[in-house]
């Protein structure tokens, strides 16, 4: 069995995301982003709601990163419609620690208040990435592994409405990779902030997500929705696993014989 | 004989063997009246000279002179170029002011300017204190800017990301990321300093290292010059070792000096 899923097994009540009804966390109406001639995001629509798990597949170039840049703020919209939550925080792919704070510094960076309460906000947050006692290393003797939970740490340490994970565990090795699957999930139903993750691993998209969106050359090209329990998907999305590969594989040449899906949730019945 | 080939070994390995050498035959030629003391005394002298002079107080006074000169200059110096640094890195206004005239600055040979501060300044202290500021603020100028350019943009955008003010933002990383290149610069301009100290005390001086060598070149006194060049030596020597404390306070985060 997965390493993932037994984890899961010993708690498996983690509940599903509320099927959004409430106004979205999240909306982008006809997005569309281009640098020069290069047309990068082109008539995209998103919505996310509260407390939503979603993961957005691509391969390298499908503008995976350009929408997440424009999610985090970091990209003016030029005045198209792009709704964003004011809380959010981003955690990148290379931890991006400033190496001159210790790390709960680094934690700490930006938010308002007395030292000695913003001090014990970021050690607590450190403690729940059981990093309690690096609080006063330096990021630059962290491990892969440590230096990415301190993102972690620092991004919640905002209590965000909304998650930003850029490829977050794609630097890692197989074994933290999946310690840290479980330590998102295990933070994302403590805190339960609407989480938008970029990666192009099926499998974990698979594992953590809610919803898994397909990006290609800057369009949504599949959605799906999963029902099943985080614990038991390992059977149940069998197919889906080979439909999202496929989708991705098959539209390289763009004439692989994608069949564009219609925007909006699609619930996928895994458990076919 | 194998110890003797030992010995032969490390003798001819070692690195102080040879300046020894050169200052047995110094000192030989020295005695044997092959090197006139005019031309040169010899090192036995020259210690004696130094013993002398730190004893009588005239070096100590002198070297503190020249010290508060090269300090002083160099703080005025160290100022400006921060200042224009910060000025011309942080906004583009900024650069398309300051940087065309600063590299106007950099092609003017500080030196070449001796006559000129003359005439402004006179033949006192202010113009030896303005030639070293002048020559030491390029450096200082040069590294900050780059430095401040060249900060990981990927931070500056993490750090962003996080919601931090622009002020917070040049305080928590443009500066920090900055500091290595600002204490390179402060090395440069350390050893600039005191190579326009050199020639800036030949100016008229009634005190100061340069004093000392202009007077003791009138009499001819050759080991009293060669003390002074030791201790303008010493004075770089001392210069860089200044910075290397500083830079292992300024930067221990790097993995290098955490890791010692």
């Amino acid at each position: 069995m997965d390493a993932r899923l037994s984890f899961l097994a010993a708690k498996d009540a983690i509940p599903e995301a509320p099927v959004p009804t409430a106004p979205p966390l999240v909306k982008l109406e006809g997005f569309n982003r281009s640098f020069g001639a290069n047309t990068i995001i082109s008539g995209l629509d998103l919505e996310i709601a509260d407390g939503e798990f979603v993961a957005l597949l691509g391969r390298s170039g499908s503008g995976k990163t350009t929408l997440l840049r424009t999610l985090a703020g970091l990209d003016d919209p030029d005045g198209q419609s792009v709704q964003i939550p004011a809380s959010r925080a981003v955690v990148f792919q290379d931890a991006r620690l400033l190496p001159w704070k210790k790390v709960w510094r680094n934690v700490a960076l930006g938010l308002r208040g007395p030292t000695g309460a913003v001090r014990i906000k970021a050690e607590t947050a450190l403690q729940e990435v059981g990093l309690g006692h690096r609080l006063e290393a330096w990021p630059l003797t962290l491990s892969g592994g440590e230096a990415q939970r301190v993102a972690l740490a620092r991004a919640l340490v905002r209590e965000p409405k909304l998650l930003l994970l850029d490829e977050p565990f794609a630097a890692l090795d197989a074994l933290t990779r999946l310690k840290m699957h479980d330590l998102v999930l295990a933070l994302w139903v403590a805190h339960r902030p609407a989480v938008l993750m970029v990666t192009h691993d099926v499998d974990e998209a698979i594992s953590l997500a809610d919803r898994i969106l397909v990006l290609d050359q800057g369009h949504i090209v599949a959605q799906e929705r999963i029902h099943a329990a985080r614990g038991e998907r390992a059977e149940a999305t069998r197919g889906l696993r080979q439909k999202l590969l496929a989708v991705l594989g098959g539209s390289a040449g763009k004439q692989g014989g994608v069949i564009p899906f219609p925007q909006g949730p699609l619930s996928h019945e895994a458990a076919i | 004989m194998p110890a003797f080939k030992k010995i032969a070994l490390i003798l001819g390995n070692s690195r102080w063997l040879s300046p020894l050498v050169l200052l047995l035959l110094w000192e030989l030629g020295s005695r044997s009246g092959l090197i006139p003391e005019r031309t040169l005394a010899a090192p036995s002298a020259v210690l004696a000279t130094l013993f002398d002079m730190i004893v009588s107080g005239e070096l100590p006074s002198n070297l503190l002179v020249s010290t508060v000169r090269a300090l002083i200059g160099l703080a005025i110096g160290v100022s400006a170029g921060i200042v224009l640094a910060l000025v011309a890195g942080l906004s583009r206004s900024g650069e398309a002011t300051v940087d065309p005239l600063m590299q106007i600055k950099r092609t003017i040979p500080t030196l070449a300017l001796t006559p000129l501060f003359i005439v402004w300044f006179g033949i006192g202290e202010t113009p030896k204190i303005a030639l070293i500021a002048f020559a030491s603020v390029f450096p200082i100028y040069l590294n900050l800017y780059s430095g401040i350019r060249g900060v990981d943009l990927r931070l500056i955008e993490g750090a962003r990301s996080f919601g931090l003010s622009r002020s917070e933002l040049i305080w928590n990383v443009i500066l920090p990321g900055a500091l290595p290149s600002l204490l390179v610069g402060l090395r440069y301009s350390l050893s600039v300093s005191i190579l326009v100290l050199v020639v800036a005390e030949q100016i008229n001086a009634s005190a100061g290292l340069g004093y000392l060598i202009n007077n003791a070149r009138d009499f001819m006194r050759t080991d009293i010059i060669v003390v002074c060049l030791m201790v303008y030596a010493a004075l770089g020597l001392g210069a860089d070792w200044l910075v290397r404390v500083i830079e292992r306070r300024a930067l221990v985060w790097r993995p290098s000096i955490v890791g010692q």
